[in-house]
């Protein structure tokens, strides 16, 4: 990679001789980093490279007047990119994946949070079984927990009141596919958040206990405030997977008519690149959510270090 | 809360027999944490055992008979035949698939981030700085909406629908690296290379034998991560592969889905195949727990 030599004199400091014999003796780390920076290379960089070259091309059919010659590539500018902020499909699927992460992101921050400080209360029973239990949905595959729903929510095999309640309904569906989503990363986050919560130093909240607190008002008013960054960091990871949004409703859309193969932006790529070949297309719509993740996670994050600095201060 | 415990107290105390009693006082139950704690752990475990319970039952059955009461009547059994012998065996092929992708996967995208991680944490070298900048911001970068241009780029060296299609673009996981990098920085002392070094091991040898054990903390809970997150990827084959000897579980229980998706007479055969493809991930997983540092990923949020 070019960038890599660019950064020599930098690493040219250090005055400790045995270091500097260190370095000029040891290949090792750059033969130790390499085999990534070539993954690295080959596999994200390049392909989100040609991604974009390919987002600002088209093709066009060239060779006289009926076009029977070979499809040439052509610059396109920024058509494939106005075509896809002009197509009202787009704007739905974004719409619905919107209304998804509304109902699964706030859900999955909420419940994990609440089990992590639970299972951190002193005097709560059960916990090593209930964590466990709660983090086994993250063991079943994306996929399989969506048939596993499926057939929950089918009426004819529902255990859950799927002949009374419309799961695939044109409202249902939504509560139905941000519910497999719950499932399968509430444990994972809960984890993540009960870390934090025991990596606090128990004097924190030893002189609360000592004046009366309940174990609600530590929970709510010393460790919530504390542990605001792991939080925030589910959220982060929450708000992504919600852009990715593709395993459920793919596989539920045999069971529900209401999913369409446009349900979510990326079942829009999808089907834009493979099944209406439009390849170019698909590298631009890919292009626009990629650039809207990272403005959301830069967003979720400064907000989150927003709240948690006010906070702490 | 403070109410619910008293209120606890003042009901137990009394009941417990003479020498229970001031275990009690001592040590009352928080009620309403445990009730939370609880109905998580039924939401999250009813459904898997409603799997396991509705792979007792025959395709008939699975209409007919109360949801939650297992069958019987040869019902598991002859599932699992149905299962295994459809389409000549192809779900055990699929099951063989999963194992290569993710235990290969996973331990090569161990090696290649426990690699990398141990030289951006413990040297500095030319271009170290950029390489870790570059892996930070790639960690931000949604690896799924590079899916389909990775299927473009290897469609034309002829790579797609093969093994190392679904194995190659998951090898590199910028967050993995991160990981490592962070957990060598803090886990493999200067002191310790030194002495080494005084010693005579060579750089290598010291990786080997110092910095590789140091880290396998870290070096564990990547390769489980890494492991989940092929055995459950689900876009990437969907996209590279279309020959059904290679699909992996995920993809070939979705299949199957699609197949029998109009005709319910073989829903049972999916929940077969759904049940077998939770329990030995979840039994794998469930006793690897202990071995799992999630605090590292927590650690991770600091960028």
């Amino acid at each position: 990679m070019a960038i890599t030599h660019e950064a020599s004199p930098t690493s040219a400091l250090a005055p400790n001789a045995s270091r500097r014999r260190r370095r000029r003796t040891s290949a090792l780390p750059v033969v130790l980093v390499a085999p990534a920076v070539i993954l690295l290379a080959v596999f994200l960089i390049a392909p989100a490279i040609y991604a974009i070259d390919l987002s600002f091309l088209h093709l066009k059919i060239t060779g006289g007047l009926l076009g029977t010659g070979k499809p040439k590539e052509v610059w396109a500018g920024l058509a494939n990119y106005l075509a896809t902020l002009g197509n009202s499909e787009f704007w739905a699927s974004l719409g619905r994946m919107v209304i998804v992460a509304v109902i699964g992101v706030p859900a999955t921050i909420v419940l994990s949070t609440v089990f992590a400080l639970s299972l951190d209360v002193k005097r709560a029973r059960l916990v090593g079984i209930t964590r466990l239990a709660i983090f086994l949905p993250y063991a079943v595959p994306g996929v399989v927990a969506s048939l596993l729903w499926g057939f929950l929510y089918l009426p004819a095999t529902s255990p859950i009141g799927g002949k009374f309640i419309d799961y695939f309904g044109s409202t249902g569906v939504f509560f139905s596919v941000a519910n497999v989503a719950v499932w399968g990363v509430v444990g994972f986050n809960m984890v993540i958040i009960y870390t934090a919560v025991r990596g606090l130093s128990p004097e924190l909240f030893e002189a609360a206990e000592l004046d009366g607190a309940s174990e609600l008002q530590i929970a709510l008013r010393i460790k919530l405030p504390l542990i605001l960054p792991a939080v925030t960091m589910v959220a982060l990871f929450s708000v992504i997977g919600a852009l990715q949004l593709f395993n459920e409703p793919t596989t539920l859309k045999p069971l529900a008519n209401a999913i369409t193969s446009t349900f979510s932006p990326l079942m829009y790529v999808y089907a834009q690149a493979n099944i209406n070949n439009d390849i170019y297309g698909g590298a631009a719509t890919s292009f626009l959510l990629i650039l809207m993740t990272v403005g959301l996670a830069v967003l979720v994050n400064v907000v989150g270090r927003r709240i948690s600095g006010r906070e702490t201060k | 809360m403070s109410a619910v415990t008293t209120r606890v107290r003042a009901t137990t105390a009394p009941a417990g027999n003479g020498p229970a009693a001031p275990r009690f006082r001592r040590r009352p139950v928080s009620l309403v944490p445990t009730l939370i704690l609880i109905v998580g752990a039924l939401y999250c475990v009813l459904p898997v055992l409603w799997i396991l319970i509705a792979s007792t039952k025959t395709n008939d059955e699975l209409f007919s008979t109360p949801p939650f009461v297992p069958q019987f009547h040869g019902g598991f059994l002859s599932n699992m035949q149905a299962l295994f012998g459809f389409n000549h065996g192809v779900f055990g092929q699929w099951a063989l698939n999963s194992v290569i992708y993710a235990i290969g996967g996973g331990v090569l995208s161990t090696i290649v981030a426990g690699a990398a991680g141990y030289a951006l944490g413990k040297y500095r070298f030319v271009g170290s700085k950029w390489i870790f900048r570059i892996i930070v911001a790639a960690v931000l970068l949604p690896q799924v909406m590079l899916v389909i241009p990775q299927f473009l780029l290897l469609a034309k060296f002829g790579m797609t629908n093969s093994y190392a299609s679904v194995i190659l673009p998951q090898l590199v996981s910028p967050f993995a690296i991160y990981l490592c990098k962070i957990y060598a920085e803090a886990s493999v002392p200067d002191e310790i290379m030194e002495a080494a070094r005084i010693d005579g091991g060579s750089e290598w040898r010291i990786f080997w034998s110092v910095g590789s054990r140091l880290m396998m903390p870290a070096l564990v809970t990547v390769f489980l991560l890494q492991f989940i997150g092929i055995w459950n990827n689900y876009l990437l084959p969907y996209v590279m592969l279309n020959n059904d000897q290679l699909y992996p579980l995920t993809e070939g229980l979705n299949s199957l889905m699609i197949i029998t998706g109009g005709q319910s007479a073989q829903y049972s055969i999916v929940v077969a195949g759904v049940l077998l493809s939770i329990v030995p991930l979840a039994v794998l997983f469930l006793s690897l727990q202990r071995y799992w540092k999630i605090d590292l990923i927590s650690g991770g949020v600091k960028l």
